[in-house]
């Protein structure tokens, strides 16, 4: 007797509780979300105008900074690879140009050289203008004191004017069939520092329970600064099309010891889509809200 | 004076009221959740001319111009994108999710004009 009247007492409240659910659900269900996430890809459009150009010869860039590693070699590798897939220029395989032993025999030559025109021309592969032989008539950077170590903005500075030397950039398009030419700096230097950082710090309270806290700590720090400028020549002409500038730095403990070339493709690697986005139209994924 | 003005509130009333400006809103609303269905199908331009037509429908369908911005910004029209987000903020302010979607617009249409300078 008791467990049936029991369950009569019971199944009412549940009965209407269930009503409610029920109603609430027929609510929500009539009233809908109002929005949707979705995923959009927004195409950009390159900078650089390359339909006139089928090949694109990354040559070298004028270096600078940590010894530790060969920012020439390696940003001329890594720019190579990363526009063998993702750009429709064929990629030319060519030696990778000195550009500071190029700017520092331009630099050295005198004035009587040009009446000789560039010894050479047309034949000579672009190693044999490192060795001062390219510079052909026109602007050239004689007479400028070029500091033999590249260690800051400063030292770079001189440099730059071997990219307004129209006439050789474009007897080195000529050598490669008038291609684009990818050049430019690189300045990838050590950076210590020390300051207040914030941090977020795990804890667990008495209950076990999991929570995540700010924390402002003083820290020593050290870490890599990566200053590329990229200048884009038409090997036509010999004339700068397009150049940029950026920066980045990353920082670490001070304890850790992380390797600077690992350092210097992760600060690459932020930079290459920008790098790009100057030749080729790219893809910028995101997601929005639609709304009813 | 006054009975002018009580003659355009009445008239206000009575259009805002009526079922051809309800049929609009409901046409508008209806063209919105269909473009929603086809761009979430990946059918983007379908989507951009569905809330094309929801804004012509009604003009102050702040959700239709969100949702047509963002097609626009996927199809790379980011001048008609802008213009949208815009005008969506406009009629409605106070909404986070425009305004969120707006900021994220702004970030890559800021790029691409550093790059144009």
């Amino acid at each position: 007797m008791i467990g049936p009247h029991r369950k009569t007492s019971n199944a009412l409240p549940r009965f209407v509780l269930a009503c409610i659910a029920a109603m609430l659900a027929a609510l929500v269900a009539a009233c809908g979300t109002d929005y949707f996430e979705i995923p959009i890809e927004t195409p950009i459009q390159p900078k650089l105008d390359v339909s006139p150009f089928q090949r694109v010869l990354v040559i070298g860039f004028v270096a600078g900074g940590t010894d530790d590693v060969d920012a020439n070699q390696e940003t001329v590798r890594l720019l190579r690879s990363q526009l063998r897939t993702k750009s429709s220029l064929k990629v030319i395989d060519a030696d990778i140009l000195p550009l500071i032993e190029v700017a520092r025999d331009q630099s050295q030559q005198t004035p009587s050289d040009d009446s000789n025109g560039p010894r050479g021309e047309g034949s000579a592969p672009p190693r044999a203008n490192a060795n001062g032989n390219g510079a052909g008539v026109g602007e050239r950077i004689q007479g400028v004191a070029l500091p033999p170590n590249i260690k800051d903005e400063k030292d770079l500075e001189p440099y730059e004017r071997l990219f307004a030397n129209t006439a050789y950039w474009k007897r080195i398009g000529e050598e490669f069939q008038n291609p684009l030419i990818v050049t430019g700096t690189v300045l990838f230097t050590n950076r210590s520092t020390s300051g207040f950082v914030q941090r977020d710090q795990e804890t667990f309270d008495s209950l076990g329970r999991r929570r995540v806290m700010p924390m402002r700590t003083y820290m020593e720090r050290k870490g890599f600064i990566l200053r590329p400028k990229f200048v884009f020549i038409d090997g036509r002409t010999g004339a700068t099309m397009y150049s940029e500038s950026y920066r980045e730095e990353i920082l670490y403990n001070a304890q850790q010891n992380t390797p600077a070339l690992s350092s210097y493709f992760e600060l690459m690697d932020r930079l290459v889509p920008n790098f790009l986005s100057a030749l080729s139209s790219q893809k910028i994924r995101g997601t929005r809200v639609l709304l009813k | 004076m006054n009975t002018r003005l009580i003659a355009i509130v009445a008239s206000a009333a009575v259009l805002f009221a009526s079922p051809s400006f309800a049929d609009a809103k409901k046409d508008a609303k209806s063209q919105v959740e269909f473009g929603i269905s086809v761009a979430q199908r990946g059918l983007w331009r379908e989507a951009i001319y569905r809330w094309e037509k929801a804004t012509q429908i009604d003009p102050s369908y702040a959700a239709a111009y969100n949702d047509l911005a963002i097609g626009y910004e996927h199809e790379g029209q980011l001048d008609k994108a802008r213009k949208a987000y815009e005008k969506a903020l406009e009629l409605d302010p106070n909404n986070s999710q425009v305004r969120q979607n707006y900021e994220l617009f702004k970030e890559i249409n800021d790029r691409t004009a550093q790059k144009d300078k």
